[in-house]
């Protein structure tokens, strides 16, 4: 209780790039897998192409490579901290993963969704915000919800580039009080206050939209 | 003033040859009912006509729109042909009226209180307007075609294509949904194109009846020439077997 006590702004601060970073790539990861989902299954060649090929390399690579890949290539470029190293990283890293998965929810929409919707004079783009998303969305919700805390705990990448995530905080905390056993179990309580209330919101959200189908 | 025209038309699926040199016409208020067999390539006619089938050669206007033109805007060529299809295909995420209401907001930009006026008029004269607040999931079998129908309507379309409407239901649907097509074909403006088993249907409804058997068309005459002494062999043959039931 005195560690928890002593060091609580390292803590929080570190609570706090944890839950800001995964805040950041939840909602960038959606959108841009949500993007490579559709490039894979619109009629142009070159775009499920292109989608292809982005899933397959995000995905099959290690999160750590392609962080470390931003963290040491890329910022000779870009200048970037390692906090958005390791964000960016999680977001690509991640968004490969809901990519496939709303790419299957699409899939598992009747083909007479889009039909009707096209037939009844909405664009392909009207019909996939406004039917076929949606629906898709509340097929894969079990496995996007399954995404967003796998996202939470892999945030931890960032202690490894200097991230000043919750992870990073921890590693200091057990360095400077060698009491590494009730360190990283105040760390994984921590992370617990992220994804439990995640967890329940996303079987809540489950259950609602069954009834409302 | 032809509203649907056909000329020539092949359409294949891989090496399957699905339409054979369809030669067509269908006037501006016009009903016209499609018969034929099972796989005659009723279905894939009349999906052409609204571009959810692409043809491979001829040449297919639709309200002076040239569909085989890959420079031809089919989202507006849509707007003025809706389609009912065999098994509805309602929004599963939206409640019958916004199913009405959805496409006429979003293509037609029509101003929110006369879209909704419009969408309540309708499911009214569909028998449904107690139902505008339901999910499709909540309706019957014709409850949803009818549903379906005051979407296509709500568009104000200048054609209606029916894939068989009534093929899905269940027999004690099937009068209520043939009653408001009915009503449509009143309507002397509107281009009615109808692919049905419902014999009893085309007699009284149709101005015209077309057969197909094998992808092509074999028969084209007006209803009553078709019911009394239809020309094709096959016809002859199809009425008897239909009849029968």
């Amino acid at each position: 209780m005195n560690l928890l006590q002593d060091n609580f702004p390292t803590f929080l601060q570190g609570f706090g790039y944890t839950l800001l970073s995964s805040v950041i790539a939840l909602v960038g990861s959606m959108i841009l897998g949500t993007g490579f989902a559709i490039m894979q299954i619109v009629p142009q060649k070159w775009a499920r192409k292109i989608g292809n090929v982005y899933v397959q390399v995000f995905r099959n690579i290690p999160l750590l490579i392609i962080t470390f890949f931003f963290f040491l290539v890329v910022s000779k470029y870009i200048k970037m901290s390692g906090f958005t190293s390791g964000t960016v990283a999680l977001m690509l890293y991640t968004s490969a993963f809901i990519a496939e998965t709303v790419r299957a929810g699409i899939l598992s929409v009747d083909s007479g969704q889009m039909e009707g919707a096209r037939a009844n004079g909405l664009s392909f783009a009207q019909a996939m915000q406004h039917i076929v998303l949606p629906q898709a969305f509340r097929i894969s919700l079990p496995s996007l919800g399954n995404q967003f805390i796998n996202l939470v705990k892999n945030s931890s990448i960032l202690a490894f580039v200097g991230g000043l995530d919750l992870m990073y905080q921890g590693n200091m905390v057990a360095a400077n009080t060698f009491d590494t056993f009730s360190t990283y179990i105040i760390v994984a309580i921590f992370y617990l206050v992220i994804t439990l209330p995640l967890s329940y919101y996303m079987q809540h959200l489950e259950r609602k939209l069954k009834h409302a189908a | 003033m032809s509203m649907i025209e056909f000329k020539n038309v092949e359409k294949y699926y891989g090496d399957f040859h699905a339409l054979k040199h369809v030669n067509l016409k269908i006037d501006e208020g016009e009903t016209v009912v499609l018969i034929g067999p099972s796989g005659s390539g009723k279905s894939t006619l009349i999906r052409t006509i609204n571009g959810l089938e692409e043809i491979q050669e001829g040449q297919l206007l639709v309200n002076g729109f040239d569909l085989h033109d890959p420079k031809t805007d089919m989202n507006r060529m849509r707007k003025n042909v809706g389609m009912v299809f065999q098994h509805f295909n309602l929004y599963d995420n939206k409640t019958t009226l916004e199913n009405v209401m959805l496409a006429p907001r979003l293509v037609l930009k029509r101003d929110e209180a006369e879209n909704k006026k419009i969408a309540m008029e309708l499911l009214e004269k569909v028998g449904l307007a107690d139902k505008a607040a339901n999910m499709p999931s909540e309706l019957s079998g014709g409850q949803k075609q009818r549903a379906a129908i005051a979407r296509s309507l709500a568009m104000r379309p200048k054609a209606l294509l029916f894939d068989e409407p009534t093929s899905a239901l269940d027999p004690e649907m099937v009068g209520d949904v043939l009653d408001v097509m009915r009503d449509i074909a009143k309507d002397s403006s509107m281009t009615m194109l109808v692919v049905t088993h419902e014999m009893s249907f085309a007699k009284a409804v149709a101005d015209r009846v077309i057969f197909m058997a094998d992808g092509e068309v074999l028969e084209d005459s007006t209803t009553r020439e078709f019911f009394e002494k239809p020309k094709e062999v096959r016809a002859q043959k199809f009425l008897s077997q239909v009849e029968h039931h």
